[in-house]
């Protein structure tokens, strides 16, 4: 079957002159959990924006398979309104789409149903924690039914526990919805244990440089944590990642003068 | 920690009594004349004997004062939203805010009486120094947004309106209301000023008309009744404004709550 999206040849450069990416050819298929890994400044974030249609190639084309699917897309930082409440901040892509808050409603319960914030609804987010804002954050994205489900690093900002549990979530709602995912991450570990598919990115200019599938099934449990498949698959995606590392000579230590 | 918040309320007010009472005291002892310096409780008696005449007064003043910051909020608040949808416009025009803002009220003033009926010169005179603050806050909260949530309105194809309505005005609102803040004891004191450059001419029955009066008059006591007048006025509005900000943010925003210790 054709790939739910196409990127090919996608050059990015921003005003400023700095190039986010150069070349990159990059498949997203249906269904898949796609990771997108590599060092800060890579252009991965760039790539999610491309998707989203928040910003458009320099050269190079995005094509969508059928028509664009419904996006959501969750952000690093939680990026609630402060002003208004949970439930409000979930109707928020509905109200956008001229759903009124009681047609809303049921699509509201659900979406926070299914991030676990079932009764938080009147708090604001101020009350919450760092994960209970990441959950909300979800569950705005989930309230349109994504078919793509876009995510950059969402859980870079929290402790492992919660993010263990994050990520342990993120999988069950991912086969639940049968919602294909990209998500950006610069965690070796993160990628490996929620992904079928890993594709490493080297910087300066940024483009895919290797590609790991992942073939045990999801959701994945404690288990596939400790054995070996995934303790080799962490090696070789370490080892694709240091190789992408050292073709660019590091400077000494970030900001020293060249 | 009954006694500490106790002692925190109680201080001030001490202090406060302490120095009326010296001052009583001082006037008394050394009989200085209430041509020179009136009693406090001359002050009172007199703000008691001449209500009638100061709250006239006080109720023109005020009046004014709300005109010009209705004015201020609705001028500065419109031409704020008009700034941030077109850049161009706010270039066009900034160089005007920026004129009437450094030009002292109190120069501009005796122009406006020579153009301007004096009742409706004294408005301008409050509304140009109340109009500023109000504006330049407001603009700069509606520039501030959050480039995440434009991103997400961007995504799910909000229009202009819609990301204005819901997304630049609400997060404006605390930057608004500490213009509001400021723009309320500045219209104030635009009012007064304005006041007491039409009221040399001879005009007007405002407040600080009485205190030039009575200037004229060498009533010292009634001076400093219609002073007092004023420094309520000033602190009341101050205090009113601020409780609407808390009313608005204190569910959400950090100004209007404490930090947990």
């Amino acid at each position: 079957m054709a790939p739910l999206a196409t990127l090919r040849g996608i050059d990015k450069t921003f005003a400023n002159g700095t190039i986010a990416l150069a070349g990159l050819d990059l498949d997203v298929r249906e269904g898949e959990f796609l990771s997108l890994l590599g060092p800060s400044g890579c252009g991965k974030s760039t790539v999610l924006r491309l998707l989203a249609g928040l910003t458009s190639p320099t050269r190079g084309a995005i094509a969508w398979r059928d028509a664009r699917p419904a996006l959501g897309f969750v952000f690093q930082e939680p990026t609630l309104m402060p002003w208004s409440n949970v439930a409000a901040n979930v109707w928020l892509p509905l109200r956008l789409a001229g759903f009124s808050r009681a047609n809303a409603q049921p699509r509201v319960d659900e979406a926070l149903d299914r991030v676990g914030l079932t009764g938080f609804a009147k708090a604001y987010p101020r009350e919450l924690s760092g994960g209970m804002k990441m959950r909300v954050s979800i569950a705005r994205a989930l309230v349109m039914r994504p078919q793509v489900l876009l995510m950059d690093e969402p859980f870079a900002a929290l402790d492992e526990i919660t993010r263990t549990k994050l990520n342990d979530d993120l999988v069950a709602l991912k086969c639940s919805l049968g919602a294909t995912v990209v998500f950006v991450t610069h965690s070796v570990y993160e990628s490996i244990y929620l992904s079928t598919r890993v594709v490493v990115m080297a910087r300066r200019p940024g483009r895919a440089v290797a590609e790991i599938a992942i073939d045990a099934p999801l959701p994945r449990n404690e288990e596939f944590r400790l054995g070996a498949d995934y303790a080799q698959r962490c090696r070789e995606t370490s080892l694709a990642l240091h190789k992408v590392m050292d073709e660019v000579a590091e400077p000494a230590c970030e900001g020293a003068p060249a | 920690m009954i006694t500490r918040r106790l002692l925190e309320i109680a201080l001030p007010v001490l202090m406060l009594v302490l120095a009326l009472a010296i001052w009583e005291g001082a006037v008394r002892y050394y009989g200085i004349q209430p041509y020179v310096l009136p009693a406090p409780s001359l002050i009172l008696a007199t703000l008691y004997k001449d209500w009638q005449t100061l709250f006239g007064s006080l109720e023109v003043t005020l009046s004014i004062t709300f005109e010009a910051l209705a004015a201020a909020v609705l001028g500065g608040v419109a031409l704020a939203i008009l700034f941030a949808q077109w850049r161009l416009i706010e270039r066009a025009f900034f160089p005007f805010a920026v004129v009437m803002q450094v030009t002292p009220i109190v120069a501009i003033a005796p122009l406006l009486l020579v153009y301007l009926s004096s009742s409706a010169a004294v408005l301008v005179c409050a509304f140009l120094v109340a109009f500023f603050p109000i504006l330049s806050n407001t603009t700069l909260g509606l520039s501030s947004t959050d480039h995440n949530l434009l991103d997400l309105f961007q995504l799910y194809r909000a229009t202009r309106w819609q990301q204005l309505i819901w997304l630049r005005l609400p997060g404006a609102l605390p930057y608004f209301l500490g213009g509001l803040r400021i723009g309320g004891g500045l219209a104030l004191i635009g009012a007064i000023v304005a006041e007491i450059a039409a009221g040399s001419a001879g005009q007007g029955a405002g407040l600080a008309y009485r205190i030039v009066e009575s200037g004229f008059r060498l009533n010292i006591p009634r001076m400093f009744a219609a002073l007092l007048l004023i420094s309520v006025a000033g602190i009341v509005i101050y205090l009113v404004l601020t409780a609407v900000s808390y009313t608005l943010l204190h569910r959400w925003h950090d100004s209007a709550r404490g930090r947990e210790t």
